[in-house]
């Protein structure tokens, strides 16, 4: 069986080969990633649920955990309408645009301290650009639609997105002027040594500007105007039915999910463990060691630390006004994120320990 | 091979985005076009191992300059009919702009400066090579001055660009939000003691 198997694999070309292998690599990391996105849907009405005194889902399969399949048949089967006079191929074009972004960027993530499909030098710079791309779904949705709710709520979208991006690009400069390097990868490996060692705490007001930034970005709640449902129905996606808007809420959910692993890569350690500092000892131990030390499990407890943050927030506080955003953002982020790039460079030029010595 | 087949793909896509961005009807499908053909050039930085240049041109000009381009061109009705009005009128000088022009690029951009005897293929780097840890040690010392002159000029003129679109007006009335955020309780509510009132009197 297996000599067969290896025999077929002999037969085809070496490029083909490569490309076979990497396409079972996107696989890998793009069917777990789709399951996430739908439990996380899930777990976000559960815990809004919980959090406002309710149950939440709870009807279909075990205790509603079933909500997510259920509802993604129901997506599957529904009619998707075009509305007359839309543009017919950019109004199909737009959900294509915004998720395709949001899946690409996870090309360079290290999950592991081999485990990732691109090691590219200039991660970083990747990741900014295409989070950066994922905006001309919105507007083209907004435009194609050829309804006013949906364009008003694109432009408010792109404003927001344009705005923040600048708050955001200017927190990653921070990670990469301390991690000295643009490679994913070796900004976790700068991070080593125990928590005090992660970047969260040099670097903890760009932190702190980099994840809310990260929320206005993906439109989430409380800068969730551009789907302002008391004033414009739902944005930019209010002619979208059935699977098309399905696809503009799977890039949004992924977009969640790709902020918070890239919240916990540059500020958190990614995968290191935060046992570090202990004994090797420790570690030698069979099954207990792996789990103590460092590896993908502990990335995926840091994300999910931010995703429960995202939900929080949302169930927490009220939608901020349009001009009370912008101010956050053009007034406050940039300031303090320029004003604290200064401050990391006095700390490396002073070669301050432990993170810059 | 592979290289080749590659770059001549972009390039036909890069033609056709920028024949698609003059000739298209509706000015919102040019500027995608013209997205396009900012892509498609990235790729093909890539190919020429300049990854930096590649992702900054996406960054800067798709993600940021393209969308607030699209932004006003979709706020803007623009009517076409007047833009289109004495084409007939105006293409002998046009055109005689244009030959001129292509015959001033000849010049330059012939295969005297660019030819490839002039410029050989250039070796292939290894894979751990950075184009911008490159970029940058040459930026940061040999054109460190040019480098800074360049980036005050940008700021003078970001300066002058606000300072000359900026309109105070006094005396509207707006919201301001850095008020409305420091308002503390005390500013807005007086707590009273008083003691209770007797009960059944007026």
């Amino acid at each position: 069986m297996f000599e067969t198997l290896h025999g077929i694999w002999q037969v085809f070309p070496e490029g083909l080969r490569l490309v076979i292998i990497i396409l079972l690599k996107i696989v890998a990391i793009l069917v777990p990633l789709m399951l996430c996105v739908a439990y996380l849907t899930f777990a976000e009405r559960k815990i809004i649920g919980y959090i406002q005194a309710r149950i939440g889902p709870n009807r279909v399969g075990p205790r509603g955990w079933l909500q997510p399949i259920a509802d993604v048949c129901k997506l599957l089967l529904k009619e998707i309408t075009i509305p007359s006079g839309a543009n017919r191929f950019l109004f199909l074009l737009a959900p294509i645009l915004a998720i395709a972004p949001a899946f690409a960027a996870w090309a360079v993530i290290p999950f592991d301290d081999v485990k990732v499909l691109s090691n590219i030098n200039a991660g970083l710079l990747y990741i900014l650009a295409l989070t950066s791309l994922g905006i001309y779904g919105v507007i083209i949705a907004g435009w194609a639609s050829n309804s006013k709710y949906a364009f008003l709520g694109s432009m408010r979208s792109a404003a927001q997105i344009v705005s923040y991006e600048i708050a955001m690009g200017f927190a990653l400069v921070g990670v990469l002027m301390a991690a000295r390097s643009l490679n994913l990868q070796d900004i976790v490996l700068a991070q080593q040594g125990n928590v005090l060692h992660w970047f969260w705490l040099p670097l903890l007001p760009l932190f702190v500007v980099y994840f809310v930034s990260g929320v206005a970005e993906t439109n989430r709640a409380p800068f969730d105007v551009a789907e302002g449902e008391s004033e414009i129905v739902a944005g930019f996606h209010v002619e979208y039915a059935g699977m098309t808007f399905a696809i503009f809420f799977l890039a949004e959910y992924a977009n969640m999910i790709l902020i918070s692993i890239l919240a916990s890569v540059f500020f958190l350690g990614g995968w290191l463990s935060p046992l570090e500092g202990l004994p090797a000892s420790l570690f030698e131990v069979p099954i207990m060691g792996t789990l103590l030390g460092p590896g993908m499990h502990w990335l995926f407890l840091k994300t999910s630390i931010f995703l429960f943050l995202f939900i929080w927030l949302r169930a927490t506080f009220p939608r901020y006004r349009y001009d009370q955003i912008m101010r956050l953002g053009w007034k406050v982020f940039i300031p303090i994120t320029i004003l604290w790039l200064v401050v990391i460079g006095v700390l490396i030029m002073a070669a301050v320990p432990p993170w810059f010595n | 091979m592979t290289d080749q087949i590659i770059f001549y793909a972009l390039a036909l896509l890069l033609i056709f985005a920028g024949s698609m961005v003059i000739t298209v009807r509706n000015p919102v499908h040019a500027a995608l076009f013209l997205v396009l053909a900012f892509f498609t050039s990235a790729a093909i930085w890539l190919l020429l191992e300049a990854e930096f240049l590649a992702i900054a041109l996406v960054l800067v000009y798709v993600g940021a300059v393209m969308v607030l381009f699209l932004f006003v061109m979709m706020m803007l009705d623009i009517n076409l009919a007047p833009l289109r009005e004495g084409f007939a009128r105006y293409l002998p000088v046009g055109g005689l702009v244009a030959l001129l022009m292509m015959f001033a690029m000849g010049l330059v951009v012939g295969p005297r400066y660019f030819g490839s005897e002039r410029f050989p293929v250039p070796a292939r780097h290894a894979a751990d090579y950075s184009n911008t840890k490159e970029l940058g040690s040459v930026l940061y010392t040999d054109y460190v001055y040019p480098f800074e002159i360049a980036a005050a000029i940008l700021l003078v003129a970001i300066v002058a660009a606000i300072a000359l679109t900026l309109r105070r007006r006094p005396h509207i009335k707006a919201q301001k939000p850095q008020l409305q955020v420091a308002v503390r309780r005390e500013d807005r509510i007086r707590l009273v003691k008083m003691t209770s009132e007797k009960k059944g009197s007026p």
